[in-house]
């Protein structure tokens, strides 16, 4: 479904992505592991084109999206929970929503989706008429999930959805993020630094270290490898 | 409203507003000499003021602001001094430099007569249709998508374009709206003041400027308030000090606001959660 293939892609003239290669099928949960500043969030933003590589093509559904704009890559159907959440904080929920469907034009399917959201999150029901900036950082991760589904996404990219929140709440949303899965057929390209549970959900992983990919498996080998053990499992 | 949203000073606004007002003086020259009176022509000069307004402000927007996107804060406050500059000589170059006198636009209104002493047609004109703009622009703002989308830019312009939002197109508006309202303004007050020149329109936007940080810069109802406490003060400043003091007091408020509240009167202080 989605092909990166060797991209790179600089900030200013520092190369944050030196090569990188990875594939997404149908329906897949992979997820990216990696150290801090290894490049995983550059590899999400260079697939939305808010940071577009350099050299390297992006191909989704066997086209080439690579030079698209990041409104016309939504349009396509990927969208994106960034990291740190970033919802709007002026906008309550109800408009933080309606702000992750801003392309479509369906108002039934629009509504349906967010009955289907409100009831993956019913919080977000409660605090509807909240404004986003008042809501707890595991509300805010709620709301910024259930704002990219609101674009009906083919792929979710999900930037660690596990940043600074409770171990429950984490439990929680990735309890969650497999239902998006299971029910919707939402294939999920996971970036992760709790590669722990990021690799117990996901079905294959990449891990990722100074901007290159240096090793793929399926999900449950990666999660036994000694190295990935030592490294990023802390066992 | 621009400012919230690319939080950049339109030091051009001004020009774009006095801009407005030439092209309602020689639409409505255009129309008297035709035989046309009353509120026709009222209605025609402000439709004309507001089409070419509108198309400065888009055209402003596109040349001296979006190319500097990226660039350092300080590079598009440059390029608007400098569009503002240019703006008014280009019309003091193909106008004139003089002041030209400005028909009263606004009909006289007969109900009024026994007391437009001390409440005229032209104060209920300025006051109606600002008060009908605002409550326009907040209901624009607040509940259509479009609105919605300017919010969401000036909050947090990455995360929109990764929502899907156009944001170009939104700034693109946002400029549009803003130059629909200072033509508006400028037919109205040159309706009142009966005349206007070239340099009109860097005054207006000075004064709209400390209008709007009185107020807290950024909230529409916030402009509005600001407006009404920078006239009064003025008046009050004339009537019972001396006419020559007017700015000095307007200006003097300023600072007093803004050291005891520097988001302004109705401006909110940013709290930010990390």
């Amino acid at each position: 479904m989605l092909r990166v293939l060797d991209i790179h892609t600089y900030y200013g003239n520092i190369q944050a992505l030196k090569g990188v290669t990875i594939e997404v099928a149908e329906g897949e949960i992979i997820t990216l592991i990696g150290a801090n500043g290894a490049g995983k969030t550059t590899t999400l933003m260079s697939i939305s084109a808010v940071v577009p590589p350099r050299s390297g093509e992006i191909l989704f559904k066997g086209k080439p999206i690579t030079k698209l704009s990041p409104e016309k890559i939504v349009g396509m159907g990927i969208s994106q929970a960034p990291e740190g959440r970033r919802i709007f904080p002026g906008l309550t929920v109800l408009e933080n929503l309606d702000m992750g469907a801003f392309l479509r034009k369906d108002k039934a399917g629009i509504k349906e989706d967010l009955d289907y959201v409100l009831d993956l999150f019913p919080i977000l029901a409660e605090r509807q008429g909240q404004a986003g900036g008042t809501l707890s950082g595991g509300e805010q991760q709620m709301l910024a999930i259930s704002r990219a589904l609101m674009a009906r996404p083919q792929l979710l990219l999900l930037d660690e959805p596990s940043l600074g929140l409770a171990p429950i709440i984490v439990q929680r949303i990735f309890d969650i993020i497999r239902k998006i899965n299971s029910e919707h057929g939402t294939t999920i390209f996971l970036v992760e630094q709790n590669a722990n549970l990021a690799l117990q959900v996901s079905h294959r992983g990449y891990v990722m270290e100074n901007g290159v990919i240096t090793m793929q498996d399926t999900a449950a080998n990666l999660a036994a490898n000694e190295e990935i053990k030592k490294a990023y499992l802390g066992i | 409203m621009v400012y919230g949203i690319i939080e950049l000073i339109n030091f051009a606004h001004g020009e774009v507003y006095m801009i407005g007002a030439f092209v309602a003086l020689i639409v409505a020259s255009v129309l008297t000499m035709a035989g046309f009176t009353g509120p026709a022509v009222l209605a025609l000069a402000m439709v004309f003021a507001i089409i070419y307004s509108g198309a400065y402000g888009f055209t402003v927007e596109k040349i001296a602001y979006k190319p500097l996107r990226h660039a350092p804060r300080l590079s598009p406050l440059i390029s608007a001094i400098g569009m503002s500059i240019f703006l008014q000589n280009y019309v003091l170059l193909v106008q004139t430099p003089d002041f030209l006198p400005f028909p009263n636009l606004i009909p006289e209104l007969e109900f009024l007569d026994p007391i437009s002493h001390i409440f005229s047609s032209n104060d209920l004109a300025i006051l109606s249709i600002t008060t009908l703009s605002m409550v326009a622009l907040v209901l624009f703002v607040k509940y259509t998508r479009m609105g919605k989308a300017m919010r969401a830019t000036s909050q947090d312009r990455t995360m929109s374009t990764l929502v899907g939002i156009p944001i170009n197109k939104v700034i693109s508006t946002t400029f549009v709206i803003g130059s629909t309202l200072a033509a508006i303004g400028a037919v109205l007050i040159a309706s009142f003041m009966q005349q206007i020149n070239f340099y009109i329109g860097f005054v207006a936007g000075i004064k709209a400027f400390t209008a709007a940080v009185l107020g807290g810069i950024g909230s529409i109802p916030g402009a509005v308030l600001g407006s009404l406490i920078l006239g009064l003060t003025e008046s009050f400043a004339t009537g019972y000090i001396r006419s020559d003091y007017e700015d000095v007091f307007a200006f003097a408020l300023l600072v007093i606001i803004l050291i005891f509240r520097p988001a302004g009167l109705l401006g909110k202080t940013k709290t930010q959660k990390v």
